[in-house]
């Protein structure tokens, strides 16, 4: 196995895009470490990211803010900014692991680590979240949404990783929320989960909104019928109820150790419900 | 030995709450556990394991592995002798299998390499060709007929004709007409439950380091809870000789009753013997779920009458207990413990053991009690329920005491069942305001604790110091209370004694650390071993004052004159005594050797409330609290460590911990993200309770607490669940998706 430690990110890409083998792009390292001593990889190429320019910075862009891929859940949460303007995106970061793993994790590395289950990702597709990727033939950005393939996979190229996350700036009167369902407080995974942001209007009427779950199918998913469950409404019972309704039609779960498909569909729509009540309480309306 | 002075004694020491003594070294990283030992020329060990739940093994061939540089042995179980003895020989082939994989994980091979890459490689260099067979890991599939047979021969004479010859084992216990019993009561209810197996969850992985000549003399380094067993088991697998092998047990990251037995240690001398080198085996944590002990699976059906003024006229249960692929004991454990709070006029219990293809059971904390009790107290709750009874009153009304004669044949001398029960109901515990979807529950508990062979040496240092050599790992403190039973009786100071835990070559053989015995038993040694001490230097103080000997008495800390016949001399302390022992005969040691008897059984009771997320199935404990009988709490943070612990894998056992297996027979989740112990943001301070109802089998009252307190919490949850909810569950664990289909179906 070599490990490199390149001086720029075109010197990163051209490395990776020509490696034959197996390569591992490492930042935290939280999953890379981990998938390496219980012997699930073996990589040829260790590439690691962290000290590049720009890559531990948060910095303000277009009134929204560009996140560092190498940024950890710990630097993101003293992020009084980002924590204002995207509470429900922090917050699903600061569930991965534990306070020690909050230290190097990153969100982008649960991302990229491609599990149905990460619990940074609803959160970031919720909020309509972009990332900047790089690669041998240059850099383009991408809706996170479209980054994860199924479990373990990412529709990243050859060669390609991602240097940062773009949060938007967002309208008066928004929030965003996510919940998570796991058996133990913390130190766990989540067997179903749901992420919700939403604006209001002076009357309080949800006027856009975006939900997303995860754990319940072989990706993290936007589920527009949800959304659309909601808009227009004041978020009153029967609001609430077609949000879990849709959000739970939506699901396509796996029956393992973890949760049965009748637990994990009708779970994610609770938490639909909940985190949407979260969020209506964070822009500031009232159901 | 009996209770000094009944309730008049004043203690000095003993009760109070001093530093542990190797409480520094362990916050600091300077104590060495199993895999922190390291030798010059060490190699390292991987172990191979089945990929199968139940395979004949038709070849091995490790000649690709053998021929790997950097590897310097393979063993598999062609290298042992197999035992006559079937108890050995279980351990030897749970070792290393011969003829047959057993279970998912099973060791098959062992490589002992000069790295870990080089051994891991050979690993897949190995050639095991398999015939699978079917297989059965459900306890109650393993006890049909027609079920697949895990080992043939190994039914006992007792079991029953006509049933699986998985079923291994055959127990019943109890007294009275039953059906006399049941005739009186106004209500019978009858339920069946389940409980899954559960792991010990130590934190520390089984390590250790072999060394192992030419010249057959062995020494070996181990994570254990048992030094002296470890080397019988170990000596008799390698066929040499106990004097030839020292055992040296490391400090231990946990163990609950899982370290009582060996996995890797005999396999780990056989590669130093076939190599020449020292060599190292540290369990990963997936090794650990997968080939060591978790404790039984098991199914019970328990059936109980009540009055309407809730006396209990009859009890019954059946206990279908799996210890996995070898005969296990532990159902004879749960027969007996099951109905030993209650005194009854009619009760029976009856047993049975089934091989299933899991992993052989270890000893786990009160083995076999939880689940047996865990039904029995579902039982009485839902009676309680339904005729609209107290349950603590009616557990007071029917509480085992003094004279009662107990459901698995003793009669009981002092308990403190009466005393921990209403401690319970003064508690403002029990009558404190339930929120919507809470629930209380309540469960009484109960272990038998055990004494055992001991053997402690005490050495009366110049300076005036004491240093005390025991033989039984601490796994919860012992050294800081057997220091303070020293300073209790000699009369000096806590700090002025350092206890250390020998190897076997040190000290006479020391039973296992396990039947919460250790305080009990080893206290009680030390007691002794102090007192020949003692007698000895009142002897030394005769010979320098020129008196007799019976004419010297000790009293705090000095030998005196036993009064004004006696002479007048001032007192002579043992710093004064130990100071001139030179002079006066040589070194001062105390020794005291016995098999300890009269340990005292323990009870005690735990009070939980929980609310329940009727839309997620999530259960949230909001309190709990513990009282437990101790005898006497020689240092009652350690004691208070022991109810706290017990409550906690109790909590674990009752909500999410289970061994789950696939249709394929393999565990689906051998590692700590998918077999959920607590953490520490899942649980309330768990509040204790100590009552001191002194045991009259030892001089200061104590009694083993270390297993009591995994006991009730299964129960204890279950009720609760039960009451908040308005349904009960009768499996365990009690996990969310467990709950919500209870709830849907409501």
């Amino acid at each position: 196995m070599r490990f490199v430690r390149p001086e720029t990110l075109e010197e990163a890409a051209t490395l990776l895009g020509q490696e034959s083998g197996v390569t591992r792009i490492i930042s935290g390292g939280t999953d890379v470490m981990v998938q390496m001593r219980s012997g699930l990889v073996a990589p040829d190429l260790v590439v690691d990211l962290k000290h590049l320019t720009g890559l531990r910075s948060i910095t303000p862009e277009a009134g929204g803010f560009r996140i560092g891929a190498a940024v950890s859940g710990a630097q993101l949460g003293e992020h009084e900014g980002v924590c204002a303007l995207w509470p429900g995106v922090v917050e699903g970061v600061q569930l991965i692991g534990s306070t020690q793993v909050q230290g190097r994790a990153t969100m982008v590395g649960n991302l990229c680590n491609g599990s149905p289950a990460a619990d940074a990702v609803p959160g970031l597709v919720a909020a309509d979240a972009t990332v900047r990727i790089m690669g041998p033939n240059g850099s383009r950005d991408c809706p996170v949404a479209e980054i994860p393939a199924g479990p373990g996979r990412t529709t990243l190229g050859k060669g390609e990783f991602v240097t940062s996350v773009f949060l938007p700036a967002r309208p008066e009167r928004s929030g965003d929320a996510y919940l998570r369902f796991t058996p133990r407080t913390e130190m766990d995974i989540a067997v179903a989960a749901a992420a919700v942001s939403l604006t209001v209007d002076a009357k309080g009427v949800v006027t856009a909104a975006r939900v997303a779950l995860g754990a319940v199918a072989p990706t993290v998913m936007l589920v527009p019928e949800a959304a659309a469950a909601i808009i227009g409404t004041t978020l009153d019972d029967a609001a609430q109820a077609a949000l879990a309704a849709a959000a739970s039609a939506a699901c396509n779960p796996i029956d393992d150790k973890r949760g049965t498909i009748e637990f994990r569909t009708r779970v994610a729509g609770v938490l639909a419900r909940r985190a949407a009540l979260i969020a209506l309480a964070r822009a500031g309306g009232q159901n | 030995m009996a209770l000094d002075n009944t309730g008049q004694r004043v203690f000095k020491v003993v009760g109070t709450r001093p530093p542990r003594p190797d409480g520094v070294d362990k916050v600091t990283g300077r104590a060495l556990y199993g895999a922190d030992m390291s030798a010059p020329g060490m190699l390292v060990a991987h172990i191979l394991r089945s990929p199968h739940a139940h395979a004949e093994i038709v070849s091995i061939d490790t000649s690709a592995a053998e021929a790997l540089q950097g590897v310097k042995a393979v063993v598999t179980a062609a290298d042992f002798t197999p035992q006559e003895d079937e108890y050995l020989d279980d351990i030897l082939v749970n070792c290393l299998a011969r003829d047959k994989v057993l279970y998912d994980g099973h060791a098959v091979a062992a490589v002992a390499a000069t790295s870990a890459d080089v051994a891991k490689a050979a690993l897949k260099l190995i050639k095991v060709e398999y015939r699978k067979l079917p297989h059965v890991t459900d306890v109650d599939a393993a006890m049909r007929p027609d079920a697949p047979i895990v080992q043939s021969g190994r039914s006992l004479e007792t079991v029953p004709e006509g049933m699986s010859e998985n079923v291994t084992s055959h127990c019943e216990f109890g007294h009275g007409d039953l059906e006399a019993g049941f005739a009186k009561a106004d209500l019978i209810i009858e339920r069946s439950f389940t409980t899954a197996a559960t792991h010990q969850g130590y934190i520390e992985p089984h390590a250790c380091l072999a060394t192992m000549g030419a010249d057959g003399k062995g020494d070996l380094w181990c994570c254990t809870q048992g030094q002296y067993n470890v080397r019988s088991i170990c000596a008799d697998l390698l066929g040499i000789e106990a004097s030839q092998l020292r055992v040296t047990a490391s400090e231990i990251g946990g163990g609950f009753g899982g370290k009582t037995t060996v996995f890797i240690e005999p396999v780990a001398l056989a590669l130093s013997r076939k190599s020449g080198r020292p060599v190292k085996i540290v369990m990963s944590r997936s090794e650990v779920f997968l080939a060591t002990g978790p404790t039984v699976s098991s199914s019970t059906d328990v059936k109980i009458g009540m009055t309407k003024d809730g006396r209990i006229t009859a009890g019954q249960a059946h206990l279908r207990y799996s210890g996995g692929a070898f005969p296990c004991g532990t159902v004879d454990m749960g027969a007996q413990a099951a109905f030993a709070a209650y005194d009854l006029e009619a009760v029976q219990t009856l047993g049975w053991n089934a091989l299933t293809n899991r992993p052989k059971e270890a000893a786990y904390r009160a083995p076999g009690a939880p689940q047996a009790i865990y039904a029995v107290e579902s039982v009485v709750d839902e009676l309680c329920q339904q005729l609209g009874l107290d349950p603590l009153e009616v557990r007071l009304k029917n509480a085992a005491r003094k004279g009662t004669k107990s459901s698995y044949g003793p009669t009981f001398d002092d308990i403190g069942l009466m005393a921990t029960l209403e401690a319970a109901k003064a508690h403002p515990h029990y009558s404190a305001p339930l929120g919507e979807n809470q629930g209380r529950g309540l469960s009484a508990g109960f272990w038998f604790n055990f004494g055992g062979n001991t053997c402690v040496t005490l050495n009366v240092n110049t300076d005036g110091t004491v240093g005390i050599t025991e033989g039984n790992p601490d796994i919860g403190g012992s050294r800081a209370a057997i220091s303070q039973m020293a300073a209790e009786e000699l009369g000096i100071p806590y700090d002025k004694i350092r206890t250390i835990v020998a190897d076997t070559s040190s000290l006479g053989h020391n039973d296992v650390t396990d039947g919460s015995r250790v305080t009990f038993s080893v206290g009680l040694a030390t007691i002794k071993a102090a007192r020949d001490a003692i007698s000895k230097m009142c002897s030394r103080a005769a010979q320098i004052w020129g008196i007799d000997e019976e004419a010297v008495v000790w009293e705090d800390g000095a030998a005196c004159p036993a009064g004004p016949n006696a002479g007048k001399f001032p007192p002579m302390t043992l710093a004064e005594i130990a100071a001139v022992s030179f002079n006066t005969g040589g070194p001062i040691a105390g020794h005291y050797e016995f098999n300890a008897d009269g340990a005292g059984v323990s009870f005690g009771v735990h009070l939980v409330d929980v609310e329940v997320d009727r839309e997620t199935g999530g259960t949230k404990v909001l309190r709990y609290t513990v009282f437990q009988d101790a005898g006497k709490a020689v240092h009652p943070s350690y004691v208070e460590g022991q109810m706290q612990g017990g409550a906690v894998q109790g909590i674990g056992w009752a909500l999410n911990e289970e061994y789950i297996y696939g249709e394929d027979g393999r565990l689906q989740n051998p590692g700590f993200l998918d077999y959920r112990i607590p953490v520490a943001s899942d649980l309330p301070k768990i509040d204790t309770v100590i009552l001191e109802i002194p045991n009259p089998g030892h001089p200061y009252g104590v009694r083993g607490v270390g297993e009591t307190p995994i006991v009730p919490p299964l129960a204890a949850l279950s009720n609760a669940v039960s009451r908040a909810i308005g349904k009960r569950l009768h499996s365990l664990p009690m996990s969310p998706p467990r709950i919500l289909k209870a709830l849907s179906e409501a």
